[in-house]
């Protein structure tokens, strides 16, 4: 597809294009000579005494791989795009062949496709979550779409990292029902804990050893016990009274085992003092539902799993 | 048979030599190059393209100081396999404002032209500092320095700059650009150059 600003450029591009065949051609013509029988002549240089160069013509299969090419440039422009606005005997075009026509190669391919794959994503489309998360072919392509799309955050063996949770435990932020994790996939989640550093670093050690000894951990039990308060007052209304977290809002448990950023008294620190904030994107608008249903059920196959 | 003689010609006249054979190079460029400044779907930027603003400005200054576009193209081609990975192809209309552009011409890493939105500005500082720390198998550099003040001294000479070859900065952008830098780090603004790549066409299907 060519959209000059005016006909001009069409004409320039054609001019160019067929002067330079044109004299590619007469170049050939030119330079081309019939071998005569006699004495062959010279270049008419001589150098070192007597060594001359003999002026025999090019082999004519040369020749012919020249002409050949001219005559593939002129059959080429004739059939593909190219020769100025010309669009071609095949009117073929890589996307568009005109502005919202989507004709081009790249658009066959994609119809291609989905009349191929399209049946199998509709197939479990339509099967219930923990249907899908039981056929091995559904968790086959779920795998594959995992390592495309989710590998990066969560790991290739869905294992998590810091501050990226792990998929294959039991523990969830928001809830593990199949819905639940369908509904994080597709809208996203943003995880924002508010920075508390104005309860003051010694404040906040005190909260962080309480909340080591939600977990059984190491704690200082002086601490630990004047952190309780604080933990009531600026802690609980997300992590519950117990500290069992909270779905609706993301909140961790925290009198698991498990702990997305660590557990040691300086990151508890580190986490009260700063906050955290994290975001999974919104895979919806990407990927489809279709696909999304795929990676729901992969996820929850993963989890029940391990439990 | 004229052919002789003017070889003999263009053979001992070396001026002539040189300019003939700058005048058959530049045919390729005139008619392959020249044409594509004047062409609606080159110089129109896309629906919604905004000059990078002095921040996400900077960050591309450090993208291309720190090499990326030797491992990342930003160019993502019309095919199946690249759009079910990357999203929307790239056109042209998306790079009107990119001085140069940054499409590459290898991918060591996958392709960079709509990661933006894709990961959260947490895992970009996380994979930024150290990639391992994200992705084990990864086999990208730790840009461990850039947690560093971003140096804004040539900030307006750059936008001004760029004013010269077609991107509209207008001068109150560019008075305000010292200050809009004031405070971030290397890595702040490189994730913000991040952040907006592409986006324009993020939702088309």
């Amino acid at each position: 597809m060519s959209d000059f600003d005016s006909g001009f450029w069409s004409i320039y591009v054609q001019g160019l294009t067929a002067l330079s065949i044109l004299f590619c051609a007469y170049i050939l013509y030119a330079n081309t000579i019939k071998k005569e029988s006699g004495p062959v002549e010279t270049h008419g240089n001589v150098w070192d005494e007597d060594l001359a160069e003999y002026n025999n013509p090019l082999p004519s299969w040369w020749m012919w791989l020249f002409w050949i090419t001219i005559v593939f440039s002129v059959v080429y422009l004739a059939v593909y795009p190219g020769f100025g606005n010309n669009a071609g005997v095949f009117k073929w075009s890589s996307v568009e062949s005109a502005p919202g026509e989507k004709d081009g190669q790249y658009y066959k391919e994609m119809r291609a496709a989905d009349q191929k794959y399209g049946p199998i994503f509709e197939k479990y489309a339509k099967m219930d979550l923990k249907a899908v998360a039981a056929d091995p072919e559904a968790r086959a392509m779920g795998e594959r779409l995992f390592l495309t799309y989710c590998a990066q955050c969560h790991g290739s063996a869905a294992q998590g990292a810091k501050g990226f949770p792990n998929l294959t435990d039991s523990d969830w932020l928001y809830g593990g029902e199949p819905e639940v994790i369908k509904t994080t996939i597709t809208g996203g989640r943003n995880g924002v804990m508010p920075p508390f550093g104005h309860l003051g670093a010694d404040t906040i050690k005190d909260v962080a050893n309480y909340v080591r000894s939600l977990s059984g951990l190491a704690n200082d039990g002086l601490r630990a016990q004047r952190g309780k308060d604080v933990f009531a007052q600026n802690c609980a209304a997300c992590h519950g009274p117990e500290g069992k977290g909270m779905f609706a809002l993301g909140a961790p448990n925290l009198t698991d085992k498990v702990w997305l950023y660590g557990s040691s008294e300086a990151t508890i620190a580190e986490t009260v003092t700063g906050g955290r904030s994290n975001r999974m994107p919104a895979f919806e608008e990407f990927l489809g539902d279709a696909k999304v249903h795929l990676l729901s059920a992969y996820v929850l196959g993963l989890s029940s799993g391990a439990k | 048979m004229a052919g002789p003689n003017k070889h003999e010609f263009i053979e001992k006249n070396v001026g002539w030599m040189i300019i003939l054979i700058i005048v058959t190079v530049a045919i390729g460029g005139l008619v392959e190059i020249v044409p594509l400044f004047f062409q609606k779907s080159t110089t129109t930027p896309v629906a919604g393209l905004k000059p990078y603003d002095p921040v996400r400005l900077a960050g591309r200054d450090i993208y291309i100081r720190e090499g990326c576009y030797n491992c990342h193209s930003q160019m993502i081609r019309p095919f199946r396999a690249e759009t079910e990975r990357y999203g929307h192809y790239s056109v042209a209309g998306e790079f009107v404002y990119d001085h140069p552009f940054q499409w590459g011409s290898k991918r060591t890493g996958p392709d960079l032209a709509r990661v933006g939105e894709r990961y959260s500005d947490q895992w970009h500082r996380v994979h930024l500092l150290n990639p391992r720390d994200v992705v084990p198998e990864s086999n990208m550099p730790a840009y461990y320095w850039l947690d560093r003040p971003v140096y804004a001294g040539d900030i307006e000479a750059k936008m001004t700059a760029l004013t010269k070859v077609g991107v509209p900065y207008s001068a109150e952008e560019i008075a305000g650009a010292k200050k809009a830098l004031e405070g971030k780090t290397e890595i702040e603004v490189l994730i913000a150059y991040l952040q907006g790549m592409g986006t324009q066409l993020k939702s088309v299907k």
